[in-house]
């Protein structure tokens, strides 16, 4: 199983070149084709979960092999746990994506199965690369294939949509290109080897704060751009809305999570003092971001629009977790990645169902579809509730773990961060009872079809995963254990350190002396207290505490 | 008792079946059946464990299971040093739960029952839905208070919330119906926002969610008197959460809406069980909030005013669902008034003798809305008495347990209220008593405008009459006009075509439950006769351990037989404090001991005979004072309404101004929907011009400066780069012009002019070479 990873990568591609020599005419021979590739690609990764094995701390299922040797570049694959999540998720929502597309897609079929196929190439590869040039590589091979799905089958505003869908991003990447040079050349005048190997780059220590901050910067500018956070957030809806269904659904479900991977396997563990540094700058915009989304989404007329700026609300969430810099909030947010693929993939799949069959996403043509569709109005349900949060849906564990981290680090942050939850139930509500609720007032849609079984095929695991995660979310959360650790250990050990904050160390038997004798007033409550995530004089990164994982030597 | 989570999962089981297999296959009949059936083995299950609870000593009366886990550990820093996070799905069973499983299962599964005749109009899928809903709301609601940690109660608080919208929406066809569930939700969730920062700073303050250990590390923290300390700031968040929950000002508004739902709706989730859950959850912590006195204070203010406004707009209402809707809002501040007075045991007593009351009160109301083909408005009710035996029976006996009027169960908790109330500020006391009044002059207005005087509702030869009658009334507010003519749709009974027969009693399916209520209404007080009626006030004593720290009550070998598992710091803890109480003795007075003496009220506290007699005396006159109050409201209601009716006419006219700001609710859901649902509407619209103008606006602009900066390149490269290459390519073209000439294409002439090269190029070179040498 050396090329386990390799098999993964590249059987969608496979699936695009067996596509190529297909006759474009057999449209459904195509159809069948793509859809079968994608599934394959989906049982060949399912194993991985199982293979996984969350006690070692290294990344495994290591495949390495020299690519560009004069500048050092290697094929240099790897996972810890969660690649490992968001590959299952890329591979799930590949493969309904693809499946969504059956009826929708009936002009040039052979390219768009393509297009698809290769663009869930690049999105696997840029989760497995371990080598920062080969990231790059897959991360522009993305690129590409969603302007053309964007461009070609979009909608009427298609064009300027993906112009400037490519055009934001690209910038981004120019930068982010010349933060990873940086720290190529940083590396080689450091240790004399021309490399992009990111495990190397996880072990450098005392990297100067300015080229962090600089690096960091540049980094910040690519991921921030396709987060989306505000301020850089308007080509999303934009693209969202002109996007086909499939195409939305893998840009929110996996394209949004590449940049939150990216933060998390670059940002933070290479540049940790630069992180901490930028705390406050983030933390302000996702606050933002998370009530503005809300409220411009409580403004829409347009479905699609209004789940597209939904979210902007919920990546700000997941963003201001991962940015609380502790276990919690780190785990919080990955799983509220996970979270936002299932809901707002959903969502979006749900706005094409409608779209498929009345050609127009304006709220106000809908209303009363509860009578005439029951079963997608069911399924709408579960998936408005995983979206704001509902216990014992998946939503909820994201949310909560964030809020809780966040508000270990900083509790004004969280009081803010919280009204996000209200808001979230006011737009998405008011949604379910336009579409939904009511008489049903236009004819056009009294003889809409409830969903068929291939649509409730794209739904089904997609609300097994909800609840699965709503319930006993405890196999995700193991699986990310040790990534968190390891995160944790290079960005911000003290917050697992066993020594309360300018207190003296707490054995068991006189943890109730501690509670009882602390009552902090009001004021001082309130105020920051002295152990959140920025501030502090923190140890060099690498000397990392005893956690337990994470900080050993990776990759082999 | 390790089966208690069957309790929960069999109503959940009932939700699954009837949701995936019900709305599609199910007859009325089965999908009813299959409800019912699990919510009486919930019932049945429910009360063995209470029996079980109760052979159990008194001070171990306390379960914990734990299912599974949820959150496995994850580190996280708290106040005290390094902790982890980590929650399972635990229950607990103890006095308290065990109280709120055994109203949940027994008034859920009656009105289970009721519903079944309630609902046999609807169509087949509807009733499947309808039942599936229900369901899914026991499921939660047991959760809720069997939950042995926040986050599990959190699910169960937010469940039913979910089961409220989905219910208050049931005909969801109806807009005011799904506005009303929305109203619901959205403000739920308000409060849920003061609920879930509680939550997170209890974790930050003691590193667990476990009640169990929550309660013993707050027992053994120090009594917040002066100021405000983090235990005032939990309970201050958690009281938030509980007053959207029970519905208290400020967030009280959607309570009334929610009377869009179906009636048997009214009676379980907005009467008897969810809205009290707030309550519950302030029982829950009561170790808390009695180290909180500010907060306890505010919990009692909030309380008591949120009792008076609401029964002051229940004087005037019309809508008999709706005055039953304000009377829950006020009787739930009286709940939160024992609270907040501390009198915990007061206040879950009267939550449990509410239920039967106000339970039965909807039910009847549903009774009588069924027949009459779904009005609701009391002016054209009236007389039903004769038509209506069961019906006006068991109201009378609802009406005079709300109005306390001994010996019905209403008269035993409210007077617990009133007197601990007293005792404790003698203003909130006194508040509490004009709105014991006011309840029971509304109530007999109810009792009085429904069933006495003349019939006043439409004739029922014809079904047409029916809707002449609709629109020819100009005083109906626009609201239930609105609603009344998809209710009698909807809400309409089973009588074949849609024709209307006239008021009769309802089904067997519905006047059982009603019996049975009302004898809950009659003896579910007589658990709680107080000392001074020479009872034993079970109730109290054995709810007691609930609301107390286990340090200072338990023996340590009894916290062995628990499940819990997470909390070993704290266990520890209760063994070391409970061996200091054991070696210094009860004469000490510790820390401990004076948290004890707050927490437990004076009539607790050792008293002498003499103090003891006085105490008894006070407390019989203050017994006589209310049951007077009440009759004082009864007899108002009965001049206004059945001897002399039209001087309540002849006052709605003096007092015009009151009446119209009573009838109209003090505008405060005009003021909310003028600041707040305006503002935040206004808000998201700007905030959406300003996405489009400013900020996508500034990403066009640089688009545009882009291509207009491209075109002033174009420009230049066709000017001056262009130009200049151009005239490179003209000075070269004119040189050309001398040398084209020799370029004739005739290959004699190249070969002439390459002979005369070649001849050229030897001669210098024989020369050069000549000259070399």
């Amino acid at each position: 199983m050396n090329h386990y990873l390799s098999i993964i990568l590249f059987a969608p591609l496979a699936g695009a070149l067996l596509l190529l020599v297909v006759d474009k005419r057999q449209e459904n021979t195509i159809r069948w084709i793509a859809n079968i590739v994608a599934l394959i690609g989906f049982v060949a990764s399912v194993p991985l979960w199982f293979w996984y094995n969350t006690a070692n701390a290294d990344f495994q299922f290591v495949e390495r092999a020299p690519w560009i040797p004069s500048i050092g570049a290697e094929y240099f694959l790897g996972v810890d746990g969660l690649s490992v999540l968001l590959i299952l998720l890329t591979t799930m929502m590949g493969s309904i994506a693809v499946l969504s597309s059956w009826t929708a897609i009936t002009e040039r079929v052979k390219e768009y199965y393509i297009f698809l196929l290769v663009l869930q190439t690049g999105m696997l590869g840029a989760f497995m690369s371990l080598d920062f040039l080969l990231f790059f590589l897959f991360w522009e091979v993305m690129l590409v294939p969603m302007y053309f799905l964007i461009g070609i089958w979009g909608s009427a505003n298609r064009l300027y949509s993906a112009i400037k869908f490519f055009l934001y991003t690209l910038v981004g990447s120019v930068v982010m290109l010349l933060g990873i040079l940086a720290l190529y050349f940083y590396n080689h005048t450091l240790t004399g080897v021309w490399t992009f190997d990111v495990t190397q780059f996880h072990r450098l220590t005392d990297v100067p704060f300015n080229l962090q901050w600089w690096v960091f910067l540049a980094f910040f500018l690519g991921f921030a751009i396709k987060v989306p956070m505000f301020p850089f957030h308007t080509w999303l809806p934009d693209a969202h809305t002109d996007a086909p269904t499939a195409g939305s659904v893998i840009l929110a479900a996996v394209l949004l999570k590449m940049v939150t991977y990216g933060f998390l396997r670059f940002s933070l563990p290479i540049l940790p003092d630069a992180s901490r540094s930028f705390v406050p700058m983030i933390v302000v915009l996702s606050i933002i971001g998370i009530v503005y989304g809300a409220l411009v989404a409580m403004a829409q007329k347009d479905w699609k629009r209004l789940v597209a700026y939904s979210s902007v609300s919920h990546m700000a969430m997941v963003m201001l977790g991962m940015f609380a810099l502790n276990p919690v909030g780190i785990t919080g947010s990955i799983v509220q990645q996970l979270n936002h693929g299932i809901s707002t993939g959903a969502l979006f799949l749900l706005v094409g169902v409608v779209y498929e069959r009345r050609h127009t996403r304006e709220i106000s043509e809908y209303g009363g579809l509860s009578k005439i569709m029951p079963v997608y109005a069911a399924v709408f349900l579960v998936m408005t509730m995983s979206s704001i949060g509902l216990p014992t849906l998946n939503g909820f564990i994201g949310e909560f773990l964030i809020l809780q981290g966040v508000f270990v680090a900083n509790k004004v942050w969280a009081a803010f961060a919280a009204v996000g939850i209200v808001l979230g139930a006011a737009y998405m509500l008011q949604l379910y009872q336009r579409t939904m609720f009511g008489a049903v007032e236009n004819p056009k849609n009294e003889r809409l079809l409830d969903l068929s079984h291939r649509e409730f095929a794209t739904f089904a695991p997609l609300i097994i995963l909800a609840v699965w995660i709503g319930l006993y979310p405890k196999p995700f959360l193991d699986r990310l254990e040790t990534s968190v650790a390891h995160v944790i250990a290079r960005v911000n050990p003290q917050s697992t350190t066993q020594t309360a904050c300018g207190s003296a160390p707490v054995t068991p038997g006189a943890a109730v002396a501690t509670i009882a004798s602390v009552e902090p007033s009001a004021s001082a409550f309130l105020s920051q207290t002295p152990c959140d995530a920025n501030g502090n004089p923190l140890p060099a990164a690498g000397q990392a505490p005893s956690t337990g994982s994470g900080q050993g030597p990776v990759g082999r | 008792m390790q089966y208690i989570w069957l309790i929960p999962l069999l109503p959940g089981l009932g939700a699954l079946v009837n949701g995936l297999v019900g709305i599609r296959a199910f007859s009325r009949r089965t999908s009813g059946a299959v409800a019912c059936a699990t919510m009486i083995a919930a019932l049945g299950v429910s009360l063995l464990a209470f029996w079980e609870l109760l052979g159990l000593p008194a001070d171990a009366r306390a379960y914990d299971v734990t299912l599974a886990s949820w959150i496995p550990a994850i580190p996280l820093q708290t106040q005290s040093g390094m902790g982890s996070l980590q929650v399972p799905w635990g229950f607990r069973l103890d006095p308290l739960s065990g109280l709120m499983i055994l109203v949940v299962t027994g008034i859920g599964t009656l009105i289970h029952i009721y519903s079944t005749a309630y609902m046999a109009a609807e169509p087949r899928g509807g009733v499947a839905r309808f039942f599936c809903y229900l369901n899914l709301f026991c499921f939660f609601m047991l959760v809720l208070v069997l939950g042995n940690n926040y986050l599990v109660m959190f699910v169960g608080w937010e469940g039913v919330g979910l089961c409220s919208y989905l219910l208050i929406g049931y005909w969801y066809q109806k807009k005011s119906a799904s506005d009303a569930g929305k109203k619901a939700f959205i403000t739920n969730r308000i409060g849920d926002w003061g609920f879930i920062l509680g939550i997170f700073l209890v974790f930050y303050t003691f590193g667990t969610l476990d009640f169990r250990a929550v309660q013993n590390a707050a027992g053994a923290m120090r009594v917040e008197s002066a100021g405000i300390g983090v235990l005032s700031i939990i309970c201050l968040l958690l009281f938030v959460g509980a007053v959207g929950k029970s519905a208290q000002i400020p967030l009280y508004v959607w309570l009334p809406d929610a009377m869009e739902g179906p009636t048997p709706v009214s009676a379980l989730i907005h009467a008897a069980t969810m809205v009290t859950a707030g309550v519950y959850m302030v029982g829950r912590n009561a170790v808390l909030f009695s180290h909180a006195p500010t907060v306890m204070l505010i919990v009692a203010v909030v309380g008591v005013l949120t009792a008076l406004f609401a029964a002051s707009i229940g004087l005037v209402q019309y809508d008999i669902k709706r005055v039953l809707a304000y009377s829950t809002v006020s009787q739930l501040g009286y709940m939160f008034t024992a609270m907040g007075v501390g009198a915990f045991s007061a206040g879950a007593f009267h939550l449990m003798t509410h239920a039967f009351f106000k339970a039965l009160l909807f039910l009847g109301s549903g009774s009588v809305i069924h027949a009459m083909g779904g009005e609701q408005d009391m002016r054209r009710m009236g007389g039903l008495k004769k038509y209506l035996p069961v019906t006006y029976a068991t109201m009378v006996i609802g009406t005079l347990a709300i109005a306390g009027i001994p010996p019905l169960s209403g008269f035993f908790s409210k007077d617990e209220i009133l007197f601990r109330s007293f005792e404790a500020n003698k203003a909130i006391w006194a508040l509490a008593v004009v709105t014991a009044m006011m309840t029971a002059f509304y109530m007999f207005r109810l009792l009085s405008m429904t069933f006495f005087g003349a019939y006043r509702g439409p004739a029922w030869e014809g079904a047409h009459r029916v809707g002449a009658h609709l629109a020819a009334d100009p005083h109906d507010h626009g609201h239930a006009a609105a609603a009344h003519g998809a209710q009698d749709s909807q809400a309409g009974h089973g009588h074949g075509h849609g024709a209307w027969h006239g008021p009769h009693e309802s089904p067997n399916a519905m006047t059982y439950p009603l019996m049975a209520l009302a004898v809950g209404a009659i003896v579910a007080g007589f658990v709680g006769i107080p000392t001074a009626l020479y009872g034993g006030n079970t109730i109290e004593h054995f709810l007691e351990p609930s609301f107390t720290a286990e340090e200072v009550r338990l023996k340590p070998d009894t916290t062995t037989e628990t499940t819990t598992g997470t909390t070993t710091e704290t266990a520890t803890a209760t063994g070391t404090l409970a061996a200091t109480e054991t070696t210094t003795g009860a004469a000490a007075v510790t820390e401990a001991e004076s948290v004890r003496s707050v927490r437990l009220q004076p009539d607790q506290a050792p008293e002498t005979p003499e103090a003891e007699e006085s105490h008894a005396l006070l407390e019989l006159g203050l017994m006589g004072f209310s049951v007077l109050i009440a009759a004082i409201g009864i007899g108002v209601a009965w001049k206004l309404y059945v001897t002399s009716p039209e001087i309540a006419d002849q006052l709605a006219e003096r007092f015009a101004g009151a009446h119209r700001v009573l009838s109209n609710k003090y505008y405060v859901d005009e003021l909310y929907d003028a600041t707040v649902i305006s503002g935040t509407m206004a808000g998201g619209r700007g905030l959406w011009a300003v996405d489009r103008n400013v900020i996508d606006g500034a990403v066009n602009g640089t688009g545009w400066v882009t291509i207009i900066s491209s075109w002033f390149s174009g420009l230049t490269d066709r000017t001056v780069v262009d130009g200049l290459v151009n005239l490179v390519g003209r000075v070269v073209e004119a040189g050309s012009v001398v040398f084209r000439r020799l370029q004739t294409g005739l290959v004699q002439n190249y070969a002439l002019v390459m002979l005369f090269g070649i001849f050229a190029f030897v001669s210098i070179y024989l020369f050069m070479r000549a000259g070399t040498l």
